[in-house]
């Protein structure tokens, strides 16, 4: 597949450009952070997303959705990185969506799937346990209801769910069976970072036993901390096959990482374009900053990685869109996808920290102030980068999935 | 479409059918690649025997016109060809100057009569092209070049010297950069002329290089004859036609990284060398080291790929092949310190069987040269802030 756009992508990206920077720019993010807004993002500018189709855009035709695919959702992201725009879009039409399109049996589909394209369902992820991302890492069991019961009991809890606090329904993975390990050495009978044995599940944020902390994080977008104590959920909440939860939250956070990166793009084409722009205009010793050598090394060495992150993300997202075509399984997930999808990520993370580091420096004292907008970028360049795993883990994913 | 997968289908047979098996093994050494050319030493049989078949269908320069025995192909056709090339692991029949460099210069600028007299020769490989752009003191600042060419009636006489001419004394003709009016503005009296190196008054002598090679010359040109048809383009024009084979030779020079399908990747050098511990490199500084590199690796491959792509689709920004330069050489150096990373002393040995004669470091070394030859690093990213960021000049 040519690594370009086609028409109709190419005018999706275009109307969300229009619609993100009249609609939604980086002026109501800050709003929303100054007045402590309840949601944290905007339900009109929601509202109005939906309206245009967006929850849908990865929704499959036959549950009301328009089903336009990875790359078209992409842009969108990307363009939500030079905005800002705090919504639902990224947990709930991306990772949710995806959660019921890779693990959803029929029945939840035909019921979930539709609510979320009308705009009256959200969802949050709501897989790591601690400030880095470790899918493999759950303590969080699901133990058998009673003898009598078909229902489970969740206990446990969640960190850094983005969205956690406003979302109707939380994605958790659980431990469903233990492994019980005999050379570990602590009393716990499980091995928390066993492969087999965890479970993923649907489950009401308002239900009996969730408790949600909202927590504040530097990016002024949704985060929570969840708990779960005792939480009672019955058999069909289970998304996808028992034992098998890993494979599906993989692939989730594969689909993630590449709209993450999609993201971080955008956030450095802003960052870098603006900062251009500042050396064309500001003057220093009599003449324009962008004359000294100096600082256009900089920027063009910027321009070149930048240059280079383009074209892995949309392989990415290309690469997401082949495999769901080929109705791969998730069992034969398909190494190739991973690969592309951490490469993405891992390159958009380290290039997003350089442009923002740069564009701050070159900015000079007015870079640092709240006031200017480049701190927020900043801010949510880190934070996009460290969910669902930083540089480094992607790094080392990369290894892995090559086979060192 | 249809057509499309035809003519895949029909290459792939016809590349399975003429593409020796020898030709499809890794390059090792300097004569792997068929440089062409007069006083070409065939290293085999095989390798004449690619070309020639090559040749013969213009694939040796797939998308030049056919009615100059290019291979005629569309810009997708080339692009499938290259994929199934690729594919199959073949090595490029022919690598030169004369079909990175100077035919595109001279199919875009050159009188028919140049058009008809050369660009055969060099799809055919009979012709080893040398570039004669730079002097001891213009390098960089290129468009300071002083060799003069002086205009007598129905010849030229040229008088100067360029240096790090490479292959100089291999090459069989130069296309090289003179300066016919030393009146005006630097850029504005420069021309392009070509002539045979067996010319006389043309004289190389070889500069040996860190790598322990000696690839490049020192070439004088003491009252050197050249035709008046050997002039490509207008008189005085000559900067335009560099820029333009500079651009060229920029992407050529981007792709020297680029290693055949099957070639050792840098993690299998280093699983090799270093050894796996629970399917872990046991190295972990290494291992991010390489997983960092091979990632920017694809990066780059990816964006040359989408480089053509968007040129394909009439989109893009232009202006890219100094980026392309600029990234791809920085990226291929790093791969050969990570080389010398994985293997330690091993690959700085410098002499004897032991060390394959000093291999390793010698490549190493070479490319050092990549972000230098066709322009420096720096000279892509003034390029890049100037023409593409739109930021002031300081010279
Ligand atoms: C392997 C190899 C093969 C070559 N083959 C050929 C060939 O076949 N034909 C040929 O004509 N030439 C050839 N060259 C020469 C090559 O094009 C020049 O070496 C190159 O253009 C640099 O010129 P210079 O060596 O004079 O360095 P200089 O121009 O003197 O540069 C010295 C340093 O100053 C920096 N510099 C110079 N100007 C600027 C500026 N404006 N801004 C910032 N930094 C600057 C350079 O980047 C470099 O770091 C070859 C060189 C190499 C290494």
């Amino acid at each position: 597949m040519a690594l370009v756009l086609n028409e109709e992508q190419q005018m999706l990206k275009e109307s969300a450009r229009g619609f993100l920077q009249e609609h939604a720019p980086l002026a109501q993010l800050r709003r929303l952070r100054d007045e402590r807004d309840a949601i944290g993002y905007s339900a009109e500018s929601w509202a109005q997303m939906v309206e245009l189709g967006w929850a849908g855009i990865l929704v499959p035709e036959a549950y009301g959705g328009l089903d336009f695919g990875h790359v078209g959702m992409g842009q969108i992201m990307e363009e939500n990185g030079r905005t800002l725009t705090a919504s639902p879009l990224f947990a709930t039409a991306i990772l949710g969506v995806s959660a019921l399109v890779l693990g959803g049996s029929d029945e939840q589909k035909k019921t979930l799937l539709p609510a979320i394209v009308e705009g009256s369902l959200t969802l949050a992820l709501a897989v790591d346990e601690g400030p880095k991302h470790k899918p493999a890492q759950v303590t969080m069991t699901a133990s058998k209801g009673g003898a009598e019961s078909n229902n489970l009991k969740l206990n446990g809890a969640k960190q850094f769910v983005a969205d956690g606090h406003v979302a109707d329904k939380l994605i958790v993975s659980a431990r469903t069976s233990m492994r019980s390990s005999a050379h570990s050495s602590t009393h716990s009978s499980a091995a928390p970072d066993d492969n087999d044995g965890i479970s993923v599940f649907l489950v009401d944020r308002d239900a009996e036993g969730v408790t949600v902390e909202r927590v504040m994080m530097a990016d002024s977008r949704n985060s929570a901390m969840v708990t779960f104590d005792n939480v009672v959920v019955p058999q069909g909440a289970m998304l996808g096959q028992a034992g098998k939860g890993l494979a599906l939250i993989e692939g989730l956070t594969d689909i993630g990482n590449a709209h993450l990166a999609a993201e971080l793009l955008g956030i450095s084409l802003e960052v870098f374009e603006r900062t251009v722009q500042y050396m064309q205009e500001r003057k220093q010793f009599g003449v324009l900053i962008g004359s000294y050598q100096g600082l256009q090394h900089r920027a063009a060495h910027l321009f070149s990685e930048i240059e280079l992150t383009k074209s892995v993300v949309i392989k990415a997202l290309q690469a997401l869109d082949e495999k769901l075509l080929d109705k791969k399984t998730l069992d034969e997930n398909s190494d190739a996808a991973s690969l592309l999808c951490s490469m993405a990520k891992a390159k958009a993370s380290e290039v997003a920290a350089l442009a923002t580091n740069e564009s701050v420096q070159l900015h000079g004292g007015i870079g640092m102030t709240d006031e200017y907008d480049m701190g927020f970028y900043m801010k949510r360049a880190r934070v996009a980068e460290h969910m669902l795993g930083d540089q480094r883990f992607h790094q080392r994913r990369f290894a892995a999935l090559s086979g060192y | 479409m249809a057509n499309v997968n035809t003519f895949r289908e029909s290459t792939r047979a016809w590349l399975e059918a003429n593409c020796p098996p020898s030709m499809r093994q890794p390059i090792v050494d300097f004569e792997d690649r068929c440089w062409g050319g007069a006083k070409w030493k065939f290293v085999s049989e095989d390798q004449r025997r690619w070309l020639d078949v090559m040749a013969e269908r213009g694939w040796t320069a797939p998308d030049w016109p056919s009615e100059y025995g290019g291979g005629g192909l569309s810009k997708e056709e080339s692009k499938i060809l290259r994929e199934e090339l690729y594919r199959i692991d073949a090595r490029t029949p022919l690598f030169s100057m004369g079909l990175f460099m100077i035919g595109p210069a001279i199919l875009k600028y050159g009188s028919e009569a140049l058009k008809r007299q050369h660009i055969p020769d060099i799809v055919k490989g009979k012709i080893w092209w040398c570039q004669g752009y730079s002097e001891p003191n213009f390098g960089s600042d290129l468009a300071g070049l002083q060799a003069r060419c002086e205009d007598k009636d129905d010849h030229y006489i040229i008088n100067g010297q360029k240096v790090w001419t490479s292959y100089a004394d291999r090459a069989d003709w130069m296309f090289c950069l003179v300066r016919t009016d030393p009146d005006v503005v630097k850029h504005a009296g420069i021309s392009l002329v070509l002539f045979d190196m067996n010319t006389p008054g043309v004289s190389t002598k070889p500069i040996k290089l860190i790598s322990g090679k000696s690839p490049f010359c020192e070439t004088f040109l003491d009252d050197v004859r050249v035709e008046k048809n050997q002039l490509v383009g207008e008189l005085n024009k000559g900067w335009k036609l560099a820029s333009y084979l500079l651009t060229h030779e920029r992407e050529m020079i981007g792709n020297m990284g680029q290693a055949a399908a099957s070639a050792k990747t840098l993690h299998q050098h280093a699983t090799d060398v270093v050894g796996l511990e629970n399917g872990v490199l046991n190295d972990s500084a290494l291992r991010t080291d390489i997983a960092r590199w091979e990632i920017d690796s694809k990066a780059y491959e990816l964006t040359a790929e989408r480089i053509r792509d968007e040129t394909q689709a009439g989109q893009g920004t232009g202006a890219t092949s100094s980026m392309l330069k600029y990234t791809g050489t920085e990226i291929n150096k790093r791969r050969h310190e990570l080389m010398l990373g994985i293997y330690g002393q091993q690959a700085l040995g410098w002499e004897g069987d032991m060390f394959a004669g000093g291999t390793m470091a010698s490549q190493w070394l070479r490319t050092k040269g990549n972000s230098i030859e066709g322009g420096t690093s720096e000279i892509q990213l003034n390029i890049i802030s100037k023409r593409i960021l739109g930021l002031g000049a300081t010279g």
